[in-house]
């Protein structure tokens, strides 16, 4: 009998990816057609970003997904000079947390984007790019 | 409820890389802890083994450590919360004599980190965050202490400055700890000098200076109710408040980046606990695997109002003679931080102030010390306090 294959579509999400296989993986396909997604519980309306397959305050599986629209703030953000393995290549890079109100979230500003012009409080937008090794991911520019 | 104190306290040297294995270097804190103690392995009902994992090659350390120590049969296990892992360590202790379990606990951390490069073990660290949304934009530990400087500057006007005052004041203590990696002394200049070090961006703003060293170290705390104590000979210092707390691993779950949801939470249930409010502490250990969660601290504990943190080191409070002495072993930013050992070398600290056996950093006459342990960048904040008779 054939193995059944396994979604690891994922794999594909970031410079390095370090999981494969998740209930969620609708993302990438979003991600790779030019959206960033989060998702909503259906019970309670909660957002979710990054996307949950559950909401643990309903106990419910029962979601949908939204897209990360307009823009937020930016909270905080940091230029790296040194990187962890695997992530040398992208020096040097800057990561920034954006509060949409909802939800946050997590992510790189950029790299277009001076962090001379970066500070806090001002508003940002997330929109899906590609890594500089082909990958899916989504960076934050001025909104 | 009965009482449940310390009645032995031991580090090994903080170094920069130790030339043996795990058992050999966990030996070493034990040894210290033992004699602190005087007793023998048999006085001892069970130990917890506390380390972050991945860092060596052993898996479920806590057995090969317990038959190394010669505490085989009693029970043994692993605890960990990155690099609170001992402080958790201390309240799992404390659960288990307080129960009436077990009579005596001892407390084990360590922590082997030189045998991975700095990528690797940045590598290791980063995936102490959320591996699934979060790791594969290449973070770091700096780079999350870093956006929560950015935000504290952005919000209270705390400076470049400021942060660098922390750093000389532990290089100040730092000197005096023979355990600690960093010796040398630190002034201000070599933070705006271009040439040097310490002024060398890791993750902006936080520069070289900023950042506590990697180290491997192993330290024990020997925990036993009152009973247990009296029938030992000891004299312990009390366990008074415990308080713990976690919060979203992703940056994206914290409302918040000026300071820790965890420091705060677990404070106040330590307070209560203790009965006891900031004002009442004496001498305190904080985390300060950058110079900003010193800050940070402050104001998590309540020591100062938030955003006023840095009136505490600009006026010396945090000195050895000021109103609230802030790691006078030189902290980790000195000692250096082997993840799993350093919870237990912060309880050590205070276990030997509130005795008067701190030496060259004895603090005058405390009876109440504070240790505030996080582990990750916030993911899991552990407050403890320490009182004597
Ligand atoms: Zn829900």
């Amino acid at each position: 009998m054939a193995k059944k294959e396994l979604d690891t579509r994922f794999s594909r999400f970031g410079t390095v990816s370090f999981a494969a296989v998740t209930q969620v993986n609708d993302f990438i396909d979003h991600l790779d057609q030019g959206k960033l997604m989060g998702t909503r519980c259906k019970d309670c309306g909660r957002h979710y970003f990054p996307p949950r397959a559950h909401c643990a305050a309903s106990l419910s599986g029962d979601m949908e997904w939204f897209e990360v629209k307009g823009s937020g703030k930016l909270m905080g953000f940091s230029t790296l000079k040194y990187a962890p393995t695997g992530f040398k290549d992208d020096l040097p890079y800057t990561i920034a947390t954006v509060d949409y109100g909802d939800y946050r979230v997590f992510g790189r500003i950029d790299p277009g984007l001076a962090p001379e012009e970066l500070s806090v409080g001002m508003a940002m937008k997330a929109v899906a790019d590609k890594t500089r090794n082909g990958q899916l991911t989504y960076v934050f520019r001025k909104a | 409820m009965g009482r449940v104190g310390i009645i032995g306290v031991g580090q090994s040297a903080f170094v920069r890389s130790y030339p043996g294995s795990i058992r050999e270097l966990v030996f070493e804190g034990f040894q210290e802890a033992m004699s602190d103690a005087k007793i023998t392995a048999a006085d001892m009902d069970a130990t917890v083994v506390c380390s972050a994992p991945e860092y060596d090659k052993q898996r479920s350390p806590a057995g090969v450590i317990a038959e190394y120590l010669g505490l085989n049969p009693q029970p043994t296990f692993y605890a960990e919360t990155l690099c609170s892992s001992s402080s958790t360590g201390l309240k799992l202790a404390y659960s288990l004599v307080q129960s009436g379990l077990h009579d005596s606990v001892m407390v084990l951390g360590f922590q082997i980190m030189s045998q991975l490069s700095s990528e690797e073990s940045q590598e290791r660290m980063g995936r102490g965050a959320d591996i699934q949304w979060e790791s594969p934009f290449g973070t770091m530990m700096p780079a999350y202490y870093a956006m929560h400087a950015q935000a504290h500057m952005a919000a209270y006007g705390t400076t470049l400055e400021d942060l660098a005052l922390i750093r000389v004041k532990a290089a100040t203590y730092g000197q005096l700890n023979e355990k600690a990696v960093y010796r040398k002394p630190v002034a201000l200049e070599q933070f705006t000098d271009s040439e040097n070090i310490f002024s060398q961006p890791v993750a902006t703003p936080l520069r070289t200076g900023d950042c506590c060293a990697n180290a491997d170290g192993s330290s024990c705390i020997i925990v036993a109710s009152e009973e247990k104590a009296k029938a030992l000979g000891c004299d312990p210092v009390w366990i008074l408040g415990l308080g713990a707390a976690s919060a979203p691993v992703n940056m994206a779950g914290r409302e918040r980046l000026t300071g820790l949801n965890v420091a705060e939470k677990a404070a106040e249930q330590a307070y209560r606990m203790a009965g006891i409010t900031a004002k009442d502490v004496d001498v305190a250990e904080v985390h300060d695997c950058f110079t900003i969660a010193e800050l940070m601290a402050y104001e998590n504990l309540g020591f100062a109002a938030p955003g006023e943190g840095r009136d505490l080191i600009r006026s010396k409070e945090t000195y050895k003679e000021g109103s609230i002495p802030v790691n006078v072993d030189g902290g980790l930013l000195s000692k250096g931080h082997p993840i799993g050992a350093t919870g237990g070398s912060q309880i050590r600290t205070i276990v030997l102030q509130l005795r008067g056996e701190a030496g060259d950093i004895q603090v005058k006459d405390p009876t109440i010390g504070l240790v505030h342990n996080i582990g990750g960048v916030g993911l899991y904040g552990n407050v403890t306090i320490l009182g004597r008779d």
